[in-house]
């Protein structure tokens, strides 16, 4: 292969190189990402197994054998019924009792200060029936996090891996599920959030919304309408009333206001009239699920956030002792397995609470030593819980260290033994009573700290390092692509260092962590490799670049999209923004478009030669005479706005606005009753679908690309139909299998199984072929006629290096054309001539396009039916701003060639917008499950990455695709070229004799994407450069969500909005480089096949 | 001879100038009023309340000062005579000049995410509002001559401070309605965030602003604007 000279193997690594470096930067993102979402996220195992009263938690009888009793578990119930009153971020200070002050002092006049006088004249009163506590809660301090808390006596976390996306019910073994077994009736009145936990558990709801902060009495007016004629109703054993009033009165005025003295005293006469109408075995608990911090919020881990107010009261004595001067601190879970084990239930699987000792007791009037027994009975019991639930949870993963594991089950095993040994000798044994008493209660203690510091901490540090690590590489994005397009730029040094530094970096600290015998983490190592190469990337940019040239072109984004990408940004940091996003995106993309063409004006840029370049297919194609050349940006302009206006009507609601409705269209039409316009839809669907197929093929035949008998162009004409048909006929399936006959339902089930998997597997066929052959040239015999010798005689031999052949190409390609010419004049001698003759000027484009529509193809599968007419407007869309955008862009002769900003800023804002339209929120109820049985009916068995691959494909469709095809924003200003140059020669008046084209002009062929093959290195530096642009502003986005959850981590959205938003960005990101590489990687392919498509034809000449 | 034509032109700008700020100020002054006025003669008039009444008062009285103006100032003395015919044909032309834009900013605004069919009354008038603060100038100052406003709304086509000053207001004026769209979303639940309100009102600040600013702008820039026909 004498072919392979220097030049080309230093354009083949230049390739390479630019390909392995953008891989570089994505995994710099990847690695910020990891290091954020290990800080923020915590996480957690959910299991799903359930404590039973017939099953013990461990070995060793039970306490005086109670299993005989009715309504008895692991111990006697004290109480057969209990009123739970949650006053939602009822601080412990809110209900701290006031001393009065003896030195003089005058007493706190804050509004919130002992406005609970109730719970202070009960203290006061009736100190051996009551107990106020300032109960320790772990963060994150939100309700849903903290009733997940309050049932399960677990540490909540954001993502509790294995359970339901797409439902927030709890999975886990939880106090009302206990309560529903054991036959309890639960009343419940208040905050809905317990709908979505707990659905179907309560025997009576009243449930009124949560949502709307600024409204402080709806929620608990309603409640108060219910709660005393529920009481005295006597149906229930179990009543539950969530008051949102203190909350919202927090986070809407603060605590420091004298609505909020208002709102507790309210809460206080609440607290009195139960307390009036309590029975004797009845158990009043009044609580707080949260704090609030001195603006009203919480979220966070603050001091004044996590300290609850706990109170306990019930008609009979229950305390042995009088109240403390200062109220015991105990963990808020606490309440679970006391809860529990007071009302004769098994304490939940997963508790890792600690029952309150004192109130096992047996009243004022027991033995003290009968007392202290009984204590550590139910303590024992609720070691053996923890102590089976960690037992069963180290045997699941591998979150715990084995040395403190080992440590604690030592703790265990002694205090149990202690405790057994004391159940045989009961006699005079007080010593050892309290020994084991504080053993227990150490083993329990350990065991929640070592869970605490597994499970439940914001690492500051780890989400300060992603952000970092982000705002990092978007400024090397920035760096770099604006050091691309220099000719000094260094592609190996670049390439090679990062890369070598990273692996040294990563070993060292990977050497570092093993010598000083540190668990390894790879997230950590993967941060440390990223900056170490990181680093010296910087350094050499600062390097070569800083003397040189201003700072200020280190911002080289023009103003206007700079402050529509500010506006983009900061919409991130407002949870109504977020949630709005569907009709933010669009309004903004309208506004860039508007912002474009408006500036095409301005600029005086709407050249007349643009006009007739416009292909026959879209509607707006103009016909005129150039002098409407005005209005030709114009009418894409309003094309675009229309095509996202339509394509806002498939929108989907968050489900944050209940005025809001979704639209009807994003069902499937199986849902559909009525026929006619069922069958309607139908034809509309499939209409898309051909639409797509003609517009597709219309394009490649408008630039020639559908003549060659290459097997690509094959698949096009032959293949895409079939997936059309395939496709097709799945939707008549899909829509009509509740209507097929009996006899037919194999039929029907077997066909809806095979028919998605015909069309992937022809897709992808479609795909292989394309990366086998990506060169769709029609070769001609013509091509070797004598002429072509003229051209090439100045070679004698073989090109011998890729300058040669670069020279040559050009040369080649501008002779072929001068062939068709001819013999298209032949063939049609009269009329304007069409462009179908410049098919290796599309050469990039063909296979893209391509490219697009097979993947379009299974993406669209996916979707329920009426998307199609989605992603027909997605590709007219895309066109039409294609075309808009490549009217400002001058074609630069010889290079180098850039992408402009706006155009990468309009293609991602696209790509949101798509998501929405594709009926997506970024919620995790919002995620289209039945994606999964697209082709598997029947479900799939064990298997999860196949389900989670289908269900990703759905949701992320749009991202893909518009990264795939992100190299189009680059190729489309050539291939609008075609007949530019030509124009150009033409004084504006003469336009209507230019239709006659002169023979003469033939040197001035348009050379369109053969530009780019001319200056080859320039091609190189314009994909590294479109590369990094594009990931700048996906990165910038997701930078922008980091700061969000991260900032505002104390948020009363945080869990509901923000974090999500964080998720879907993340893996809308991770999707959107993979393909992006994908994109240039393939336009890359096609170069490749180009040259040695050159080679061969230069070969055969010399023959 | 060189001098002394040099001296002249720029007194003759600062007297224009100073004309344009009192014209400008007469158009500030119509918006105010439309505002307070109509509370003495209509009972519970406020601009949120009876949003569409006010909007089409000061619709009204916005064009009407700027007829008046146009009447009184002539800032584009045209050379050519028009028989009375002419000024009716034309009059018609603005007319339904002035009844397209509305239409068709309608229609930009459903484009841009407006409802289609509920609000269609609150929707037009917000065309009707922002085309008086856009289009009704551009007719005043240019007269129905597509071409002509085409000129002023480029790059160095403005050829006097008054086609200057219409280009600053009329840009601050589209500003002021895009920057009104951003509050909608956020749930603070003022009753100003309602669709049009915010916009129309978004409108009317940056139509003030613009009017407020333009003779400004002008006067500190005298030096560097030089306008091909002055
Ligand atoms: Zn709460
Ligand atoms: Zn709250």
């Amino acid at each position: 292969m004498r072919w392979l000279g220097s030049g080309t193997v230093y354009l083949q690594m230049q390739k390479v190189s630019v390909l392995l470096f953008l891989a570089w930067v994505c995994l710099l993102f990847y690695a910020g990402i990891a290091l954020f979402t290990s800080g923020f996220l915590l996480t957690r195992l959910e299991l799903t197994n359930h404590s039973s009263c017939q099953e013990p938690p461990g070995p060793g009888s039970l306490p005086w054998g109670h299993r005989g009793q009715p309504g008895a578990c692991w111990m006697a119930a004290q109480f057969s019924r209990v009123v739970l009153v949650l006053i939602d971020a009822l601080r412990f200070d809110f209900a701290q009792p006031q001393r009065s002050h003896g030195s003089g002092e005058p007493p706190a006049s804050l509004p919130f200060l002992g406005k609970l006088g109730s719970l202070q004249r009960i203290l006061e009163t009736e100190p051996h029936r009551a107990r106020l506590y300032r109960a320790q809660v772990d963060p994150p301090t939100t309700t849903m996090q903290r009733l997940k808390a309050l049932t399960t006596g677990s540490l909540p976390t954001f993502v509790d891996a294995g359970s339901n996306f797409a439902s927030h019910a709890i999975v886990e073994d939880n106090l009302i599920k206990q309560l529903n077994s054991a036959g309890r009736r639960i009343v419940f009145m208040g905050d809905d959030t317990w709908k979505a936990l707990f659905p179907g558990a309560f025997s009576q709801a009243f449930f009124f919304p949560s949502f709307n902060t600024r409204d402080l009495h709806t929620v608990d007016n309603g409640i108060l309408e219910h709660l005393y004629p529920t009481m005295d109703s006597g149906e229930w054993d179990v009543l539950i009333a969530h008051f949102l009033g203190v909350d919202h009165c927090g986070h809407r005025h603060g605590p420091h206001h004298p609505e909020m003295a208002k709102k507790l005293s309210q809460m206080d006469q609440v607290i009195q009239g139960l307390v009036e109408r309590l029975e004797n075995d009845t158990l009043l608990v009044v609580a707080g699920d949260h704090g609030m911090t001195v603006s009203g919020d919480h979220g966070g881990d603050s001091e004044l956030e996590v300290s609850a107010a706990l109170f306990l009261y019930s008609p009979t004595a229950l305390f042995p002792s009088t109240p403390p001067e200062e109220p015991e601190v105990i963990p808020q879970i606490s309440l679970v397995p006391t809860l529990a084990l007071l009302l004769g239930l098994p304490i939940p699987f997963g508790n890792i609470g600690e029952v309150i000792a004192e109130l096992f007791s047996g009243g004022k009037d027991s033995q003290p030593l009968s007392s202290a027994l009984a204590q550590a009975s139910a303590l024992h019991i609720n070691a053996q819980q923890v102590s089976r639930f960690l037992h069963t949870y180290s045997a699941a993963t591998q979150d715990f260290h084995v040395e403190e594991l080992r440590r604690l089950q030592n703790l265990f095993s002694k205090a149990s033994a202690d405790y057994q040994w004391l159940l045989k000798n009961p006699q005079g044994a007080e010593e050892t009573l309290k020994a084991v008493t504080a053993e227990l209660q150490q083993f329990l203690r350990g065991a929640r700290a070592v869970c605490i510091e597994f499970w439940a901490r914001f690492s500051l540090v780890r989400m300060a390092g992603g952000a970092a690590l982000l705002a990092a590489a978007c400024f090397l994005c920035m760096l770099a692509s604006q050091w691309a397009t220099s000719p000094a730029f260094p592609f190996y040094s670049l390439l090679l260092m990062p890369v070598a530094w990273g692996v040294t970096g990563a070993v060292v600290c990977a050497g570092l962590l093993a010598t000083t015998g540190l668990k390894l983490d790879a997230v950590v190592l993967a941060a440390v490799a990223a900056v170490g190469s990181l680093l010296p990337f910087l350094w050499k940019a600062w390097a070569g670049w800083g003397p040189r040239r201003p700072l200020t072109s280190l911002l080289p984004i023009p103003r206007p999209i700079l402050l529509l990408l500010l506006i983009r940004l900061a919409a991130f940091f407002s949870d109504s923004f977020v949630v709005a996003e569907a009709k933010a995106t669009p309004f903004l993309l309208g506004s860039l478009i508007l912002l474009l063409v408006v500036q095409l004006h301005w600029e005086g840029q709407m050249l007349p030669p643009k006009l007739l370049t416009i292909p026959r297919l879209g509607s707006s194609a103009p016909t005129g005479l150039p002098r409407h050349s005005g209005t030709y940006a114009l009418r894409l302009g309003v094309g675009l706005l229309l095509c996202t206006r339509l394509a806002g009507l498939f929108h989907r609601c968050p489900e944050e606005t209940p005025a809001c409705h979704s639209s009807p269209w994003l069902n499937p039409l199986a849902s559909m009753v009525g026929g006619r316009a069922k069958n309607l839809w139908y034809g509309a669907c499939v209409g898309a679908l051909v639409a797509l197929l003609a517009a597709v093929r219309l394009w490649l035949r408008h630039y020639g690309n559908l003549k060659s008998p290459e097997p690509p162009v094959l698949f096009v004409r032959w293949g895409l139909p079939l997936m059309a048909l395939g496709t097709a006929a799945y939707w008549a399936l899909a829509s009509g299998a509740e209507e097929a006959p009996p006899r037919l339902r194999a039929l029907v089930a077997g066909a809806s199984a095979v028919l998605p998997r015909a069309v992937v597997g022809l897709a992808a066929a479609g795909l292989v072929l394309l990366l086998w052959r990506p060169v769709t040239v029609l070769v001609k015999a013509g091509a070797s006629a004598p002429r072509t010798r003229t051209v090439l005689t100045p070679f004698s031999g073989p090109p011998t290096s890729q300058a040669d052949l670069d020279y040559v190409v050009p040369q080649i390609y501008r002779h072929m054309q001068e062939e068709f010419r001819g013999r298209l004049e032949r063939t049609r001698s009269e009329g304007p001539l069409t462009v179908a003759a410049y098919q290796l000027g599309s050469v990039y484009s063909a296979a893209m396009v391509t490219a697009l529509t097979l993947l379009a193809f299974p993406l669209l599968l996916l979707h329920t039916e009426r998307i199609s007419l989605v992603f027909l407007l997605l590709f007219l869309q895309s066109f039409l701003l294609l075309h808009l955008l490549a009217a400002g862009i001058p074609v630069p002769r010889p290079g180098p060639f850039t992408v402009p900003w706006q155009a990468v800023s309009a293609w991602a804002l696209m790509a949101t917008q798509t998501f929405y339209s594709t009926g997506h929120q970024p919620v995790f109820p919002a995620i289209h499950w039945h994606a999964a049985f697209v082709g598997f009916p029947e479900g799939h068995g064990s298997s999860t990455w196949l389900p989670a691959l289908l269900v990703g494909a759905n949701t992320f469709a749009s991202h893909l695709l518009f990264a795939v095809g992100c190299p189009l924003l680059l190729l489309w200003p050539f291939l609008c070229e075609s007949q530019g140059p030509k124009r150009r020669q033409h004084p504006p008046g003469h336009e209507a004799e230019a239709k006659v084209r002169p023979e003469e002009e033939e040197e001035e062929e348009p050379l369109m994407e053969m530009r780019l093959r001319e200056a080859p290195h320039h091609f190189n530096a314009a994909l590294l450069q479109l590369g990094l642009k594009y990931l700048f502003v996906l990165g910038v986005q997701i930078l922008a969500c980091v700061l969000a959850a991260s900032i505002l981590r104390r948020h009363l959205m945080v869990w509901k909005v923000f974090a999500p938003k964080f998720i879907f960005e993340a893996l809308g990101f991770i999707v959107s480089s993979v393909g992006l590489l994908l994109g240039i990687a393939l336009v890359m392919r096609v170069d490749g096949a180009v040259s040695s498509w050159f080679r061969q034809l230069v070969l055969s000449q010399q023959r | 001879m060189h001098k002394l034509s040099v001296t002249q032109g720029s007194t003759m700008k600062n007297t224009d100038i100073r004309r344009l700020f009192y014209a400008h100020l007469l158009c500030v002054l119509s918006v105010i009023l439309s505002t307070f006025v109509p509370s003495f003669f209509l009972e519970s008039f406020s601009i949120l309340e009876t949003h569409l009444t006010w909007l089409g008062i000061c619709s009204v009285s916005v064009t009407a000062v700027n007829l008046v103006l146009y009447l009184v100032v002539k800032p584009n003395v045209s050379s050519k005579r028009s028989s009375s015919s002419h000024k009716v044909a034309r009059f018609l032309k603005c007319c339904i000049y002035f009844l397209m834009s509305c239409f068709s900013f309608h229609v930009i605004f459903v484009l841009y995410g407006a409802p289609l069919i509920e609000l269609v009354l609150e929707t037009f008038l917000f065309a009707v509002i922002l085309s008086t603060f856009t289009t009704v100038p551009c007719l005043c100052l240019l007269g129905p001559n597509l071409k002509a406003w085409l000129r002023v709304f480029s790059r160095n086509g403005v050829s006097s401070i008054w086609e200057n000053s219409l280009q600053i207001t009329t840009i601050a004026s589209f500003i002021g309605a895009w920057l009104g769209a951003f509050p909608i979303p956020l749930d603070w639940g003022r009753p100003w965030q309602v669709w049009p309100i915010s916009c129309t009102l978004g409108a009317t600040f940056g139509y003030v602003a613009g009017l407020v600013l333009s003779p400004l702008w002008i006067y500190r820039n005298r030096k560097q604007l030089t306008y091909k026909n002055n």
